[in-house]
């Protein structure tokens, strides 16, 4: 399988990635003036509200009435506008720099599609399907690989979020929206849907997977191969109703409503991301998922025990 | 000199011999009286008192939620339970809470600061109050109306903002969605009401010598706000009335599935969303303003200013919407664009927040109780105006937007800002209201209790959202790095809780048994100071006359009135 994790803590202030450090950078110039304007403000306030309490002996007398002080209030007019001015300035800098940069002929572009609750991943021009968990070339100096993801919704709205490669943009039906990862650092990414679509929005979890240029073309390779036929389950998991859901690529298996489960194996969890790939986990969600993530749209199949096993057993051959 | 016999009250703390209505009057009116009532200051009250009511019901269900997020993998409430949980809070303190206090507020008050006998339009005033109450007990009826899953009834589950095409039939199903349309359509119309009524009485009503521009800081933001209520209003009930004709009627304005536009609804829906926080917040702005001046004993500092900024804040704030959308796929030209709008209306806000500083500056702080509240608002106002500036960065914002970075945000602005004045509000006019003075020491372990309490809770969540995470979920997964964050952010509920028990104790014991006010216990100067506490039903037994903003300063200071100077 694949490399371990980077990290699962997710601090978009340790960016591994191109829009994310572009974002990074303008963050802590933000949060640097900020900081400035707290310091100098609350610094203001505190002194004011320790000098000018009441005194203990108060003589009632009334302090000097001011009414205010036309230079004061224009500086501190004037400055505020100066600042906005050249953090609008820095910002709009990054927009254009992540929003527009043109998508080369020849990069990478993969189709991320959201459903309730899975992620749809599909590599228009290198013939792969799959779910949940997106395989990208790293990036290097040497050989840059930008990859450029095209983002749809077969229903509500939802939004991609891998805080280490960049901001989110939201996948909304009717709606299609490009945006572009470059990390730098290979490893495993984890994400969240971060737009509520719904019951199981908590558990819409993405997976990016970032590889050598080698690993990724065997992966792409291997994701492009049938599973071998015959495997023992096949024929009552072709008889069920699994099929009117699920694809199985070489099968009878055509079903699109849900997952594609042709290398289903290869990937690190199942549900998209709400338990961890292991047989007695698949076992668990074949039996009943409403158990395991309730209301997600594959209701209880109401399979026998003997049933269960070998659907499961059949799944374990979907490397 | 002005006949200051116009003015029938001694500004001082006399007040028996004055045939003041006694304080528990009010209390024992028959339940007739009340629910017929078109007095200003009555329907005042009751909006207020309902306004609180729905506020500890939306604390109840905030609590439940971080009783959820406590710990990871947490088991409180299943998701359907949660997902009800945080639509029916955001919800209920929007519309059930920050609006009719606001209502309450200025339809108390104004005529008072005015020295006018009532609202222009006191029935409507009244049908604005009950159109509300309607609209509330409609929202909460859900809980109990028609089927739902597992029996739990059918309260809106689509968050506060219903997203479209979540809230379309397709996805959602029964009556849900249609009961949070049909409710906040009907406050929508109290709030209207409302605003209708505080323009023609601030245009009309004023008494002799009060021209717009003596008129109190309070009456002013009021009437700004007002004016924003008529134009960011509309704009949501007419996306309503779009999306119940998707629902039933087999329009597709917003429906996805049929070529309608999901992004059409945001844009309706934030084109009133944003304006309207700043309808929630500009009435705390209100409360400020009278209150830091008479407890520094010293004017409102560039008062002028703070009526440019006012207004400013108001068409500036009509402009900057789609700072919620920076994530849906704009063009780079129109997020640019909500970028330069959202930064500039920080500018009047800022210069807002400078002049109650330059306020206190050079005065003689009393730190009582509404004091307390107004310094607290103060700092912890700049944070949440801080916060907003770096979401205004669009970039920055495109991880910020729909994390937990934005719950702390808004958060900051409604509970440490709007909350905390409101409370200073309550603190500085219950008196006037009831007669009767809250007590001191429970008004300090109220404020500091919710001091400690609102940081634990919301302090936290700036990091969460910084470690990536997202808004709206029902539980998360431990070693993401969130548990501790929202274990310590779910302790700081308690605080809260006993704050808030401490202040519902303080006004049942003040009704009863607090000090006797007067008609000036704070020694002010705007003219509801100058009748009974409480008024007599007609207000002023002679309508006043002022000179300035200050009418009550220049009695009490013949020697310098603020005549010679404004």
């Amino acid at each position: 399988m694949t490399a371990p994790p980077i990290a699962v803590v997710t601090n978009i202030f340790r960016p591994l990635s191109t829009p994310a450090e572009s974002i990074a950078a303008l963050s802590w110039l933000v949060v640097g003036v900020c900081l400035a304007i707290f310091l100098v403000v609350a610094g203001l306030l505190a002194y004011t509200v320790v000098r000018f309490r009441r005194p203990a002996v108060d003589l009632d007398r009334e302090p000097a009435q001011v009414y205010g002080s036309s230079q004061i209030e224009i500086a501190w007019t004037v400055i505020p506008i100066l600042i906005v001015i050249v953090l609008t300035m820095a910002t709009a800098r990054v927009i254009t720099e992540v929003q527009d940069r043109p998508r080369p002929e020849d990069a990478l572009t993969v189709r991320v599609i959201g459903h309730q609750w899975w992620w749809e991943i599909r590599y228009p021009s290198l013939g792969v399907v799959t779910a949940n968990e997106l395989h990208i070339p790293v990036s290097t100096s040497s050989n840059q690989r930008p990859t450029f993801l095209q983002l749809d919704s077969v229903d509500v709205a939802h939004s991609f979020w891998v805080p280490q490669l960049a901001g989110k943009t939201d996948l909304i039906p009717n709606h299609p929206n490009w945006m572009w990862i470059e990390p730098k650092v290979e490893g495993t990414y984890i994400g969240n849907c971060a737009e509520f679509c719904g019951l199981q929005h908590a558990n819409m979890l993405i997976r990016v997977v970032v590889e050598s240029e080698d690993a990724f073309s065997q992966w792409i390779a291997h994701q492009k191969t049938n599973p071998p036929a015959g495997q023992p389950g096949e024929k009552l998991f072709l008889g069920l109703s699994c099929v009117n859901c699920h694809t199985v690529a070489g099968t009878s298996a055509k079903g699109t409503f849900g997952p594609d489960l042709t290398h289903l194996m290869s990937r690190q969890t199942l549900g998209s991301g709400v338990m961890s790939n292991t047989s007695d986990n698949l076992r668990h969600w074949i039996r009943d998922p409403q158990t395991v993530k309730p209301g997600n749209l594959m209701p209880n199949m109401q399979l026998s025990d003997r049933e269960v096993d070998q659907v499961r057993d059949y799944l374990m051959t979907l490397e | 000199m002005q006949n200051v016999a116009a003015i029938e009250t001694i500004p001082t703390n006399v007040s028996a011999d004055l045939g003041v209505r006694t304080t528990t009057e009010p209390v024992t009116a028959t339940l007739h009286e009340w629910l017929i009532t078109v007095d200003h200051k009555r329907l005042g009250v009751m909006y207020i008192a309902t306004a609180l009511m729905f506020f500890v019901v939306g604390g109840v269900l905030a609590a439940v939620m971080r009783a959820q997020l406590a710990f990871p993998n947490g088991t409180v409430v299943p998701p359907d339970v949660f997902n009800r949980l945080f639509t029916m809070h955001g919800t209920t303190m929007v519309f059930l809470v920050g609006m009719p206090f606001l209502a309450g507020l200025a339809n108390y008050l104004v005529p008072l600061m005015i020295g006018a006998r009532d609202m222009a339009f006191p029935r409507l005033n009244a049908f604005g109050y009950w159109i509300f109450l309607f609209g509330g007990v409609l929202l909460y009826f859900s809980y109990v109306g028609g089927e739902g899953l597992a029996g739990r009834g059918t309260a809106p589950d689509v968050g506060w903002f219903a997203y479209s095409p979540l809230t379309e039939h397709p996805f959602s199903r029964g009556t849900s969605t249609d009961y949070w349309i049909l409710s906040i359509t009907l406050t929508g119309l109290g709030s209207i009401s409302s605003a209708i009524n505080v323009i023609a009485t601030t245009l009309t009503m004023r008494c002799k010598g009060m021209t717009l521009g003596r008129m109190p800081l309070f009456v002013w933001l009021l009437f700004v706000v007002s004016g924003m209520v008529l134009v960011a209003l509309p704009p949501l009930t007419a996306a309503q009335v779009m999306l119940l004709l998707d629902r039933y009627l087999g329009a597709h304005f917003f429906d996805t599935q049929g070529g309608g536009s999901a992004i059409l609804w945001q844009h309706f829906f934030w084109i009133f969303g944003h304006p309207e926080v700043y309808i929630l917040i500009l009435p705390g702005f209100a409360c400020a303003s009278e209150i830091i001046p008479v407890f520094s004993r010293k004017p409102m500092f560039g008062r002028a200013a703070m009526l440019g900024a006012t207004v400013s804040i108001a068409f500036i704030g009509l402009g900057v919407w789609a700072h919620h959308m920076f994530t849906v796929g704009m063009s780079s030209q129109s997020n640019i664009f909500f970028v330069i709008s959202t930064m500039l209306v920080g500018v009047p806000t800022g210069i807002k927040l400078f002049n109650w500083i330059a306020t206190m500056y050079g005065g003689r702080i009393w730190f009582a109780t509404p004091m307390l509240f107004c310094t607290g608002f103060l700092f912890q106002f700049l944070v949440a105006g801080l916060t907003g500036i770096m979401m205004a960065a669009a970039p920055f914002d495109w991880q910020l937007s729909d994390s937990y970075f934005v719950v702390a945000h808004f958060h900051y602005v409604l509970l440490g800002g709007l909350l905390f004045t409101l409370f200073a509000g309550i603190y500085y006019w219950f008196p006037k209201a009831t007669g009767r003075m809250l007590d001191e020491r429970l008004g300090r372990w109220h404020f500091w209790l919710l001091v400690i309490g609102f940081h634990l809770t919301f302090d936290t969540l700036h990091f969460a959202g910084i470690l990536g995470m997202p808004r709206r979920i029902y539980t998360y997964a431990p070693g993401r790095g969130w548990e501790g964050v929202n274990l310590v952010s779910s302790i700081g509920v308690v605080f809260q809780g006993v704050a808030t028990l401490c202040f519902i104790w303080n006004v049942v014991r003040s009704l009863r048994r607090g000090a006797i006010a007067g008609n000036d216990p704070w020694d002010a100067w705007t003219l509801e100071w100058a009748t009974t506490s409480p008024p007599p039903e007609y207000n002023f037994a002679t309508v006043p006359e002022v000179r300035s903003s200050r009418p009550l300063w220049d009695l009490k200071h013949p020697d310098d009135p603020d005549w010679k100077f404004e």
